[in-house]
């Protein structure tokens, strides 16, 4: 059976100046019923691109290829009336910035129902009730006074706990989360992961998690795609992509972490940033689009553009010289159970 | 409070009982209350906590930006003035900030040189000199000469925080303030600041006092950590004492909730509830609401600083466990 999204092919092109311009280029994925799947790459990467898409929310006069069939229906292909059924009702979306996805003069019950009223078709007093369970969910303290509060009265993490409450609210079976938590301190990061985590065990959530943070990653996604300059770099299972990297561009991100674990060292170790900065859209290079940056580049790179090959059990990996050393000791299986 | 200052190096910076209040709706809520916290020459200090726990008001205290409600901040030994309409007195000239956001702090309709050059011509330079400093600051942080006459726009995220390092070290500063001078820049970029900022410690025998919301970050360029929960400092030690064996279990919650990026699929720790209303602490311990090894005392008994494991932590329990705690 077909997962309940499965993007193939992916390209979108963005007006420009210049006239199109790939952000999105030959992007193919999958996330099934319960999956948290994540996105990672720099500002740039087209990572948000991807979810715009998938919403049907990209700028006039943008192009699209490929398919996107999430429940078997090609969200790239269906009209306005269609899609925006869709939207709330199947698939719902959290942006980093809780402040401006809640109206600043609504009531938070108000905003949280309306879903739930418009696409379930509750009365007032069911969507009522729902709300508070839902707010309980997400863990907002005294969910019944709540209702009655504007979101100026809560504290950055709890705005941002309501605007998922919101993106729930009428039960949908995909949830795009783009860089939900970066704006957040850890312990409400914490928080916000352990309820996503709780949300695809409990009702089988789909989630599509965007986020330059690995250690995001690391936490919650089942599997993890690395985009770089519109295009997959490398996919795979999550312990496969982070603790044995294959393609270069993703070495490069967890270099440039402090890592954590290396506190007993008594001789720091400075970070090690990736040279250069991404390419902007339109300028991206020939051959391989990470070629400049990559210390492992051959001739070929520059001429030659990679296609993402299997190189182990769904691994994906877009680059031909696959320079990294294997690492036998690290864990290919799933990592325990949390 | 100063934990573990390496002796042997003068002190730069101290903060004594330092007290930050800003007026709302009539009453006055204390942001900072009671911090004291040394920066000596080449140390690196880190100064963490979540929103809202005033390290940014303590951070702008520090450099005059606020004033004090109660406390002192000596730079040199000479008191911090608060910032007012006049210029600020010469020999704070030494004490520099920077900022987190190098899309604002910047003017966009100046050239990257003349930005750079105002820190010369203001510690009573001639123009040529900032000309000639500017090109070679510009160089230091990592940039080309040529950069000089650009502007602004024409960088990224990474590139104007350098520009704006380059524009404070014009000032030829002995101690400076960082507040989050990387939050808003891209993991890489984020790499590259960080390097930047510790090479000028380590190489030019500067203070550095980096307040941050990411302790991953702090972890990898400070030598001491203070940790900050609603407007007191609860832990202060070296960064490995804090990083590694935390004892306030504020600081552990913190240290836990941290996401490992190592692909292990393991959830980060859950601290529950909300850092309370400045404007109404709660009683005793301001951390005991939420804490997990709270016991009554916590509740009506506000810890002062003591040593515990050889850095100063404010936590009655670790600094004393009673009987029927557990080992």
């Amino acid at each position: 059976m077909e997962p309940l999204l499965r993007v193939e092919d992916l390209r979108v092109e963005l007006p420009t100046r210049r006239g199109l311009r790939p952000a999105v280029d030959g992007l193919s994925f999958d996330v099934g019923e319960g999956e948290i799947v994540g996105i990672a790459g720099e500002s740039g990467s087209g990572k948000t691109m991807t979810a715009m898409t998938l919403l049907g929310l990209l700028p006039h006069g943008a192009r699209t290829s490929g398919s996107a069939r999430f429940d078997g229906r090609d969200l790239l292909t269906l009209g306005r009336r269609q899609l925006r059924d869709l939207r709330g009702r199947q698939i719902a979306m959290v942006s980093q910035d809780p402040s401006t996805a809640l109206h600043p003069i609504l009531p938070v019950g108000t905003q949280v129902t309306e879903h739930m009223r418009h696409h379930l078709g509750l009365s007032k007093s069911a969507a009522r009730a729902e709300a508070v369970d839902l707010l309980a969910t997400v863990r907002i303290p005294d969910p019944e006074r709540a209702l009655g509060a504007y979101p100026g009265q809560f504290s950055g993490g709890m705005r941002q706990r309501i605007a998922i409450a919101v993106a729930l609210a009428a039960r949908p079976r995909l949830l795009l989360a783009d860089e939900p938590t970066t704006a957040l301190d850890v312990t409400v990061q914490a928080g916000i992961l352990r309820l996503l985590d709780r949300l695809r065990r409990e009702r089988g959530l789909a989630v599509l998690v965007i986020t330059h943070d690995l250690g995001v990653m690391s936490a919650v996604a089942d599997r993890v795609a690395v985009m770089y300059a519109g295009r997959l770099a490398e996919s795979g299972p999550r312990a496969q992509v982070l603790a044995a990297p294959r393609h270069p561009y993703t070495r490069g991100l967890l270099d440039a972490l402090p890592h954590p674990e290396a506190a007993d060292d008594p001789a720091r170790v400075a970070l090690r940033p990736i040279p250069g900065s991404p390419p902007s859209l339109g300028d991206v290079p020939a051959g391989c689009p990470f070629h400049p940056r990559c210390a492992f580049a051959v001739p070929a790179c520059s001429t030659d553009r990679p296609e993402p090959l299997p190189v182990a059990a769904g691994h994906l990996l877009a680059c031909p010289p696959d320079p990294l050393p294997r690492d036998d000791a690290a864990p290919v299986a799933e990592g325990a159970p949390a | 409070m100063t934990g573990a200052t390496p002796a042997a190096e003068p002190t730069l910076l101290e903060l004594t009982g330092v007290a930050v209040e800003y007026g709302r709706r009539g009453a006055r809520v204390r942001a900072v209350d009671g911090v004291d916290l040394t920066v000596a020459a080449g140390e690196v200090v880190g100064l963490v906590g979540e929103s809202g726990c005033g390290k940014s008001s303590l951070g702008r205290a520090a450099v005059g930006l606020e004033p004090l409600a109660a406390g002192s901040a000596r730079f040199l030994g000479e008191p911090v003035t608060t910032i007012g309409r006049g210029a600020r007195p010469g020999r704070l000239r030494r004490l520099q900030m920077v900022f987190q956001d190098p899309y604002s702090s910047l003017n966009p309709r100046r050239t990257v040189g003349d930005l750079v050059a105002d820190g010369v011509t203001l510690g009573g330079g001639s123009r040529a000199e900032g000309r000639t400093r500017a090109a070679a600051l510009l160089e230091r942080v990592g940039l080309p000469a040529s950069a000089a006459g650009a502007y602004p726009h024409e960088f990224s995220g990474g590139q104007r925080q350098r520009i704006a390092i380059a524009r404070t070290l014009a000032a030829d500063p002995l101690c400076i303030v960082a507040d989050e001078p990387i939050s808003a820049l891209d993991a890489s970029a984020q790499a590259t600041v960080a390097n930047l900022l510790s090479g000028l410690v380590r190489d030019g025998g500067i203070g550095l006092l980096l307040v941050s919301h990411d302790l991953s970050v702090v972890r990898q360029v400070a030598d001491r950590v203070a940790v900050m929960y609603l407007g007191r400092v609860v832990e202060v030690g070296t960064t490995e004492q804090v990083w590694s064996r935390p004892q306030h279990p504020y600081t552990q919650a913190l240290v836990a909730a941290i996401p490992r990026p190592d692909g292990g699929g393991v959830l980060p720790a859950d601290l529950p509830g909300d850092v309370p209303d400045p404007a109404d602490p709660p009683s005793g311990c301001r951390f005991h609401p939420r804490c997990p090894i709270v016991e009554d005392r916590c509740r009506t008994t506000d810890p002062r600083p003591e040593t515990v494991a050889g850095r100063e932590v404010a936590c009655l329990v670790r600094a004393a466990p009673s009987a029927r705690a557990d080992a």
